[in-house]
């Protein structure tokens, strides 16, 4: 690992800590109802939008009507994206004239993008127009992540509260985290962006000239527009020349500054962050990468302000930190290397793995982004997982499998790590033999099924689908490897879209009925077999009553817990899928470099 | 159950109008205004100069690559996009794994090609020459890809290797802010140069 290397990591972390408490700390203001001067320039904007959405903004809602509040609103959201895409031929703003996206990807991206995974199995610049991508496409990328965050503040709450019978109104959580936070953030991030050259026009695409222009062979057409055959029925190729390039161009930077802030990670073009439209600089990719992990990692604080205690929080955000910085150590050491034939052929490796990735990021800031990306559940890329070496692309699928709760999704990832939590208490409770508590409140049997079931239905999700894809007759056509790495890419597909990643192996064919169909039911089980759970508990936290801390309580803020946490996590993750994963990546690196 | 499904959708009506509107067109707005040539995708003309706005000058953009392989010019990454190399209305990475034959089998036609333009050249050869890009539009190369072909162009076009490093230099783009990143040089940038060399060089011999 040469310095250059080292010092791009440790000031990516240390500005993202020193992030962390003044942006939690303004979060905790904004559901608490305190405004700071900036907040009350939004003000009105949240006003307006209660006035004409027919919001009650003081009313409390127990944990069923939170629970329909958000169903009905992701429902909604669903009917839209999908109608919003079937007619996108007949909508404005359609200069490369896209027409109707198939029934099947609608189905699909409509489900990706309202459960916050951003999985695309389309090419954005070759099926989505200006219209879909701004009014379909980044709506949802604003209100999944609100209603991602508006959920951990229900269980927040439920720590928080004493004998309520309340958590707060859905309506209230989404529209602040929408004009407080995602609203502001996105608009300094766009046009930091922007001056760096990420491009945010409503021009039609851009022809040029080319320097120098190429030739290439392709099937010779008749009058009909059908390829001429010669005597052995082969087509008859041609050689043309092309003197022109065309650059996909359009309202990338406004959708771009959310996609990494909400954890969304749908990219305005197919490369994602690689392209250098969509990821200009090295500034620009740093900026990116902040704004990964800046949400995810200010929560810890606002959580732990919340509940009155901000050690707390900072236990949660170590607990984090640890993981991320061991996931990222350990992919950067794997990309260091290449396939070992490379060095015989007299090729200079010594900058490690170049395949699918790009000049100005290097090996370096490739892995970080591939840790970070997947650490937390945002899914952007700014480099090929697919073209990883086998162990650099275990990592980042790994960390998907642990269920994304180091960081995670905004709201979310937290919200699964205190499901962890409360695991971790109650295990350790059953060890010491006395009742598990966390914050003052007993963890009882109800609670622990919640928790079971929000570990648990991702996991399955991941595992069954993998298993029933891997099945299909379509699975020959939809891998581009051969095995054991055609597998990786078939489990990295599940693994990303139940835990509502959306990154990808990305050679995986995923643009067709059957997996378009099996991987937006993943999707769907992975975001609400989580999300309901987890508001069930917040329902049942809120209504227990405060057990003062004794010498007998375990405290949940120390190294030992911390520890404690960690292995809770690792070893949930390792037991289910070390089986998976030693049939793809384990066994490719064997092949690699053993042979 | 029926009144949550109503304000739902007159909440997500009023979020997409200003989310969904509002945002990105006011974003389009300001960005026009403040940063014009970024915005509208880094284009630069033949003179390598900046453009605002594509006025039919354009000889590319300053960001996106484009396939060399001419002697005379210096060449950029291999790109997967299809049908051909650097379509930019197509961007992809070739998503191959390091050990599948297909990747082995073009690094190994990567290299000869590489070999052919520049026999007697043997040097270990750069790894970002012969891996394609993950977008298959990567505008830059490694200051050791680069140093790799000065020889050749300079021999091709008959212009002293000094020359040619001095032109690299100056479309070189350093680590951002001396940390950032690594250090490249814009391709296509380099190229314009060195047209742009090569006839102050002619029109001077003439």
């Amino acid at each position: 690992m040469t310095s250059w290397t080292i010092i791009q990591f440790l000031i990516y972390l240390a500005v993202l800590l020193l992030c962390v408490k003044p942006l939690g700390s303004y979060m905790a203001g904004v559901y608490e109802g305190r405004l700071s001067r900036l907040g009350k320039l939004f003000h009105p904007l949240e006003k307006l939008i209660y006035r004409l959405g027919g919001i009650k903004a003081d009313l409390e809602m127990n944990w069923k009507q939170y629970a329909t509040a958000m169903l009905m609103f992701h429902v909604a959201g669903f009917v839209v994206l999908y109608l919003i895409q079937r007619f996108q031929g007949m909508l404005p703003l359609n200069p490369a004239q896209l027409g109707a996206v198939t029934p099947d990807c609608s189905f699909n991206t409509a489900i990706s993008f309202i459960t916050n995974t951003n999985w695309q199995g389309y090419g954005g610049e070759t099926t989505m127009s200006y219209f879909t991508q701004m009014s379909g496409l980044t709506v949802q990328n604003f209100v999944s992540a609100a209603s991602g965050m508006a959920i951990l503040v229900a269980l927040i709450r439920g720590f928080a509260r004493k004998q309520a019978n309340s958590i707060g109104n859905f309506w209230v959580d989404l529209t602040r985290s929408t004009v407080y936070i995602l609203l502001p953030l996105s608009i300094v991030l766009t046009l930091g962006l922007v001056s760096q050259g990420v491009v945010q026009t409503m021009k039609p695409y851009v022809s040029v000239a080319l320097l120098q222009p190429v030739t290439m062979d392709q099937p010779k057409l008749d009058d009909q527009g059908h390829p001429v055959k010669d005597t052995d029925d082969q087509p008859v190729m041609e050689q043309v020349t092309i003197k022109e390039q065309t650059l996909a161009v359009g309202p990338a930077a406004s959708q771009i500054a959310i996609k990494e802030l909400g954890t969304n990670g749908g990219g305005y073009f197919n490369v994602n962050s690689a392209h250098p439209f969509e990821n200009a600089t090295p500034l620009c990719n740093f900026l990116e990468m902040l704004s990964i992990l800046l949400i995810p990692a200010a929560l810890c604080y606002t959580f732990g302000k919340m509940v009155g205690d901000t050690r707390q929080g900072w236990a949660l955000l170590i607990t984090m930190v640890v993981v991320f910085v061991a996931a990222w150590v350990g992919c950067q050491m794997a990309e260091q290397n290449t396939h070992p034939q490379l060095a015989s052929l007299g090729v200079d490796t010594a900058v490690g793995n170049m395949e699918g990735k790009e000049a100005r990021f290097g090996v370096a800031n490739s892995t970080i982004w591939a840790t970070a990306t997947t650490c937390a559940s945002n899914g952007s890329v700014n480099s090929m997982h697919d073209s990883y070496t086998p162990l650099g692309g275990l990592i980042p699928m790994l960390l998907m499998q642990l269920g994304e709760v180091i960081f995670g999704g905004v709201g979310s990832g937290l919200y699964g790590l205190l499901v962890f939590v409360l695991i971790t208490v109650f295990i350790a409770g059953l060890m010491v033999g006395r009742t598990p508590e966390y914050l003052g409140k007993k963890v009882e049997a109800f609670e622990m099924k919640m928790s079971s079931l929000a570990v648990l239905a991702p996991a399955l999700a991941v595992l069954v689908g993998t298993a029933i894809a891997v099945m299909t007759t379509q699975i020959n056509a939809s891998i581009c490897n051969p095995l054991p790495h055609g597998f990786s890419q078939a489990l990295y597909a599940f693994s990303s879209a139940s835990n509502n990643n959306g990154s990808a192996f990305a050679g995986f064919g995923a643009n067709n009925p059957t997996m378009n169909l099996l991987l937006g039911l993943v999707m769907l089980l992975g975001r609400f077999w989580v999300k309901i759970p987890v508001i069930a508990l917040a329902g049942a936290l809120a209504s227990k009553k405060y057990v003062p801390t004794t010498d007998g309580t375990l405290p949940t803020h120390t190294p030992l817990f911390i520890g404690l946490l960690i292995s809770m996590v690792l070893i949930v993750g390792a037991l289910i899928f070390i089986p998976a994963l030693a049939l793809g990546p384990i066994a490719e690196h064997m092949e690699v470099f053993a042979g | 159950m029926f009144r949550e499904l109503i304000i739902s959708i007159r909440a997500l009506l009023v979020l997409t109008v200003l989310t969904g509107i509002l945002y990105p067109l006011s974003m389009t707005l300001i960005a026009q205004v403040i940063f014009p040539h970024q915005a509208n995708g880094s284009l630069v003309n033949r003179a390598g100069q900046n453009l605002s706005s594509p006025d039919g000058s354009q000889a590319g953009s300053a960001l996106i690559g484009q396939a060399f392989d001419s002697p005379q010019y210096f060449w950029s990454r291999p790109s997967a996009t299809a049908p051909l190399a650097y379509n930019a209305a197509a961007s992809t990475g070739s998503n191959l794994a390091i050990g599948n034959p297909a990747q082995l089998e073009a690094v190994k036609q990567r290299i000869t090609k590489l070999r052919e333009a520049d026999p007697g050249n043997n040097q270990p050869v750069p790894i970002d020459l012969i891996t394609a890009s993950a977008s298959g539009l990567d505008p830059h190369i490694s200051l050791a890809a680069a140093e790799y072909q000065v020889a050749r162009v300079a021999r091709v076009r008959g212009i002293s290797e000094e020359q040619i490093r001095k032109l690299v230099r100056e479309n070189t783009t350093p680590r951002q802010w001396g940390i950032l990143g690594e250090p490249v040089v814009n391709v296509l940038r380099l190229n314009l140069a060195l047209d742009k060399a090569s006839s102050v060089e002619h029109s001077d011999g003439a």
